[in-house]
């Protein structure tokens, strides 16, 4: 268990209080190595797993021989398709019932390359690993399918909730004076987190313990209590501290399983952590993309229509859709659209979600597309966007709550210099650098889950804030610190917040940038229930001070109860704790509406994604809207490209806490830069897999690919939103990076780059 | 990883006499070589630590040249004045390679003996074929993704890329491997994979590299290393070229120049005929783009590696009208 414990400095009064520029109050833990990630978890008698993965892509095992990894030293379990225990089926995150008959973690049946067909535990992590390379697997090999290029591939399923139309987009698009048609493509992507994926298991009894980084406590401990068929009750997740999840991090997944079956054959705790390469299988990042646009507008530029039709890849096991849709349906005022999607099954882990899924690659398309319509007709690429500038949600045809993209696109052009810009392509340059500049929108939708929270007032005066939802670095500590400091009127650094474990109040999933909403939210409540029934207690013991002083209210502020109208009496919380003999005064408040807070309800409201609001539900379309300026720089010869300049003009409503908000949104950007310029995992057709799988040939971007990065706040509380105003942070950023970035790339070499990443050699 | 038996050397004559051993394998920095273990190429049995033996990590600089011992670091030789001094493109080749934390670990010795970054060669479980890995067992680098493989010097056995900057300055500069009682220029001490890329050096077993030294000259003295790729850190080269220049009196005529290219071929790679059609003329840019198209006589793609044949040839012409002050 943790206890997070603020050391802010006061006296300034920006730095407490809900909408202060606190920094992280993880962060001395974490920089000085104090903070435990799950696989450093001492635990006593830990014993360790070590898994084996397919080497093809599609077949069946036929047999496995073990002998030499059971006759190799401190080995105690070898697991295969022939001894795996059958767990039963789980719940999905969307709440529908799991897939026909068990879940086998070590499925005979191989479906991707990478695929664990076989784990070793041992005494130490050296003899599983060892033991593990001794295990011979036969295979009767099956034909496979490597990715959307594959002739084999075919069109695939068309995803009928993704159809999305309206006008008669073909016909006004048939009709248009001008018409652009293009296909823009994104490649397979991965989380890679640095912590990479693990557990730690133990069973008591029928109670497991499962020390494993999450973004979901609730919803994965649900998964392991159904396959293991045990009380959720009896599953006690901990993670307090997650070294990066980026999406990946929200589902039990197979490996997760295996160490809670060996950790139940052997009667011992089990670890098992995921190599690096192993990573790249372990778990799916986001699907490739491809999806064709085709824009209709006038001579002027104001569009007609846009007809769009994707695809993604998915798994032979699950469905994945990456909603190639999303953006596409919302940022013009086009009257005309339709939009359809299918997904392709291949053989590949299923993917999973990874920053904005569905709206990062739907930005690359639209944000092209716009780009090149307007170098079409001959006008500037902020100027068509305003052109078409969506005052109300085109596709639900209802008013946004907050809509302050115009206002994104005016200081984001201010600060970048834009009107500076030269229109033409291959205009700008310094020696042999072509200088080029490009503009993106980007939106993340709000969604919206109810939260719990607890909030406790000490005897000595400070207070606790409790609850499973978790920090990933996003900084949930920090703001629910600051919440309940600011409602309490305690000094923030009286406030110390516990995080990241099933046995807590619950929370939702840390995905769709929808916690620090939600969180707040819970918090807020009951912190007021709490201040509440200690203002109660001040005006009525029997012991109080306040009991004579004719007031119906008292205030409460930097940790001392007083009358709202004279200096006194005036009493700190932990001396009045003291005089009327109070050990804690505590709430537990849930932001479940009335009508669903029976037990089934709550259960499923914590435990899958059923409850999540859409964000046109409530008459108001809510979303959060940025603008990225990019200035690159492409050498002529070598079709190198650095961003050299970047201003993201960004409107997630109210901050509450700009520094982290910031600290959040560079984060996205820069994670955006990588994606269009680097990150590609790598198939080989033949076999079906991904060869770049480790860090060395896997590209993220690195600081030096980085140039500094200005972040302007432009939002406004959007109580329609959240209850505190807020609205997405986290997965806003990085959608309309990319096609920001290949914009400029147009305008620096007059080169449209339609496939990510944008490497030296397609511009050469 | 394989278990095995730690020695720590207490001299260079131990460390032979360790390393001779079948299965035995020598620890400088450990940067390749834990890698390679991690992912099961390498397995020694033994492994011979000589980072601790005495005087092998001298850095000296004098009016002849340099002599850099096998265990001094990449960031000592790339932080090291007078070497920058002497020899811009071999500081440059080592500031511009891996990472900061990897040049701290790493060795001069190490770097030259670094494997090919191959993903076939690394992933043994999967691409049982690698003819460097197992000889015989042929290549699954053949038909597959070749984007980083070579266009130079390889063979139907290999098509391997050797992914080291630094041994791309020192055979420009004509500088010697000494493995102890005997050296040998660096352009020799690489080898061509042929029929045999299990064998990429001119080395025996129970040798190890003591030194490398460099002649000085004032082609070195002018010269710098180019190196292009995607990610602007931490990245092998997609191509890079180390170049020195001296020019003639007159400021235009070319009276030295070494030219030698990495990234692009199988080994450290010199291009002489570029050279020769360059040195006695007068610097001018179409002549440098003519005479560095040259680099690639000879040069076979694989498709998707057939960038580097139009990239390495502009690398070299930047580098040496850079050097000439005409770009
Ligand atoms: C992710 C990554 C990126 C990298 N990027 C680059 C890059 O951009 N450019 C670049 O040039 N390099 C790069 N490298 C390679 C790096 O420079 C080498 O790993 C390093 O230089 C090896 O030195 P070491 O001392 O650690 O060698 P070790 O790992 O200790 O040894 C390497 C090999 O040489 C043998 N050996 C070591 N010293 C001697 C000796 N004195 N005599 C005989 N045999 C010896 C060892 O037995 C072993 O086989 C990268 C490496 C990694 C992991
Ligand atoms: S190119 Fe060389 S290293 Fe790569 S697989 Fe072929 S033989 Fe092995």
């Amino acid at each position: 268990m943790t206890f997070i414990t603020p050391k802010a400095k006061h006296g300034d009064a920006s730095d407490g209080n809900l909408g202060g520029r606190l920094s992280r109050l993880d962060g001395p833990a974490k920089i000085t190595g104090s903070a435990t990630y799950a696989a450093e978890h001492q635990i006593d008698g830990l014993v360790y797993a070590v898994t084996v993965q397919s080497t093809i892509a599609a077949g069946v095992v036929t047999s496995v021989d073990a002998s030499a990894a059971e006759a190799s030293p401190g080995v105690l379990l070898v697991l295969t398709p022939d001894n795996i225990m059958p767990l039963k089926s789980a719940t999905t995150w969307a709440g529908t019932p799991g897939p026909e008959g068990p879940f086998l973690a070590l499925p005979r049946i191989v479906s991707f390359n990478g695929q664990h067909i076989a784990a070793v535990v041992a005494e130490t992590l050296e003899q599983a690993t060892a033991a593990a390379a001794l295990i011979r697997v036969t295979y009767e090999e099956k034909a496979h399918v490597y990715g959307l290029d594959d002739p084999k591939a075919g069109e695939g399923v068309p995803i009928d909730r993704m159809t999305m139309s309206r006008g008669d987009a073909v016909k006004a698009l048939a009709e248009a004076p001008v018409r652009i048609e293009q296909e823009y493509r994104t490649p397979r992507e991965y989380n890679v987190a640095i912590e990479p994926h693990g557990i730690i298991a133990r069973w008591e009894a029928d109670s497991l313990t499962l020390w494993e980084p999450s973004q979901w406590i609730d919803g994965m401990a649900r998964s392991y209590a159904e396959w293991f068929d045990i009380p959720f009750e009896n599953v006690r997740m901990i993670s307090p501290y997650i070294g990066g999840g980026f999406g990946s991090k929200a589902l039990s997944l197979p490996h997760g399983a295996v160490a809670a079956i060996a950790a139940r054959m052997l009667g011992k705790p089990v670890k098992l952590v995921v190599t690096r390469p192993q990573t790249f299988t372990a778990y799916g990042g986001r699907p490739a993309t491809r999806q064709t646009l085709a824009l209709g507008a006038t001579r002027e530029g104001k569009l007609l229509s846009i007809v769009q039709h994707g695809v993604n890849e998915t798994s032979m096991l699950g469905v994945a859709v990456e909603p190639l849709g999303s953006v596409t349906a919302i940022m013009y005022a086009v009257p005309n659209f339709s939009s359809r999607q299918n997904i392709i099954p291949l053989n590949t882990v299923t993917p999973g979600a990874l920053r904005a899924p569905g709206e990062n690659p739907s930005a690359f398309g639209i944000e092209s597309a716009i780009d090149e319509l307007a170098y079409e007709v001959g006008i500037d690429p902020l100027q068509i966007r305003l052109l078409n500038y969506a005052e109300e949600d085109p596709q639900a045809k209802i008013p946004w709550s907050t809509r302050r993209l115009r206002e994104a696109f005016a200081a984001g052009a201010e600060a970048f210099g834009w009107s500076k810009r030269s229109p033409a392509p291959r205009s700008m340059r310094e020696g042999k650098q072509l200088i080029g500049w490009g503009v993106a929108a980007g939106t993340y939708p709000v969604r919206r889950t109810p939260g719990e929270a607890l909030v406790r007032i000490l005897a000595d005066g400070t207070a606790e804030v409790a609850s499973s939802s978790i920090d990933m670095g996003q900084g949930t500590y920090t703001i629910l610190a600051q919440t309940a400091a600011e409602v309490l009127g305690i000094p923030v650094e009286q406030v110390r917040v516990k995080l990241g474990d099933s046995a807590l109040p619950r929370a939702p999933v840390a995905g769709g940038s929808q916690l620090a909403n939600l969180m707040t939210g819970a918090v807020h409540k009951a912190a007021h229930a709490a201040r509440d029934e200690l203002i109660g207690l001040a005006l009525n013991h029997p012991g109080s001070p306040f009991l004579d002083q004719q007031t119906n209210t008292l205030t409460i502020a930097d940790g001392v109860i007083s009358t709202p109208r004279s200096e006194q009496p005036a009493i700190s919380i932990a001396d009045f704790m003291r005089v009327i003999g109070q050990e804690k005064v505590e709430a537990l408040r849930d932001t479940l509406p009335e009508d669903k807070k029976n037990t089934q309800d709550r259960y499923n409201n914590f435990t899958t994604m059923m409850a999540m609001k859409p964000p046109t539900e409530g008459g108001y379309s809510l979303h959060s809207w940025c603008a990225h300026f990019v200035e690159v720089r492409v050498d002529e010869d070598f079709g190198t490209v650095r961003v050299s300049r970047m201003v993201s003009a960004l409107d997630s409503g109210r901050l509450y806490n700009p520094k982290l908000a910031e600290s959040q949104w560079r984060g996205g950007i820069i994670m955006g830069i990588g994606q269009a310029l680097l990150e590609e995992g790598v198939v080989d057709p033949r076999y079906a897999r991904v060869i770049n799988n480790n860090l060395g040939d896997y590209l993220v971007a690195t600081n030096a690919d980085i140039p500094d990065l200005q972040v302007i706040s432009v939002g406004v509380p959007d109580h329609h939103a959240s209850v505190l105003g807020g609205k997405a942070v986290g997965e806003l950023p990085i959608v309309g990076v990319a096609p920001a970035i290949a914009n400029a790339v147009f305008h620096a070499t007059g080169k449209r780059i339609r496939d990510l990443p944008i490497t030296l050699d397609k511009l050469l | 990883m394989k278990n095995f038996t730690y020695v720590r050397a207490g001299s260079a004559q131990e460390a032979r006499t360790a390393s001779a051993l079948a299965g035995s394998m020598i620890l400088a920095g450990g940067t390749t070589l834990l890698d390679l273990a991690k992912c099961g190429v390498a397995e020694p049995d033994t492994v011979v630590d000589i980072t601790h033996l005495a005087g092998l990590d001298r850095i000296e600089v004098d009016g002849t040249g340099a002599s850099i011992g096998s265990l001094a670091r990449m960031s000592a030789v790339a932080d090291h004045p007078a070497m920058q001094d002497a020899f811009p493109a071999v500081t440059q080749s080592l500031a511009l390679a891996a990472s900061a934390q990897i040049r701290n670990m790493a060795t001069i010795g190490g770097n030259l003996l670094q494997r090919t970054r191959c993903p076939y060669f690394r992933d043994a479980a999967v691409f049982p074929a690698c003819n460097k890995r197992s000889p015989g067992s042929g290549c699954s680098a053949l038909g597959g993704v070749t984007r980083n493989h070579a266009v130079l010097g390889t063979s139907d056995a290999c098509i391997a890329t050797y992914p080291g900057d630094l041994a791309v300055a020192l055979v420009a500069f004509d500088a010697v491997v000494h493995l102890g009682s005997r050296a040998t220029p660096v352009d020799d001490f690489f080898l061509l994979p042929g029929n045999h890329p299990d064998r990429e050096h001119a080395m025996d077993r129970g040798e190890i590299i003591t030194s490398v030294t460099i002649p000085l000259s004032a082609a070195a003295r002018r010269s710098v290393y180019l190196k292009i790729r995607d990610r602007q850190s931490y990245e092998f080269a997609a191509a890079s070229a180390a170049v020195g220049l001296e020019l003639e009196e007159d400021g235009r005529t070319v009276r030295d120049v070494r030219i030698a290219l990495g990234g692009v071929a199988t080994k450290p790679w010199r291009v002489r005929a570029v050279e020769a059609a360059l040195i006695g003329k007068v610097l001018e840019p179409e002549l440098v783009r003519q005479a560095s198209l040259l680099s690639m006589q000879g040069a076979a793609d694989h498709g998707a590696n057939h960038y580097k044949i139009d990239l390495a040839p502009r690398v070299i012409t930047r580098a040496v009208l850079q050097l000439g002050g005409l770009a």
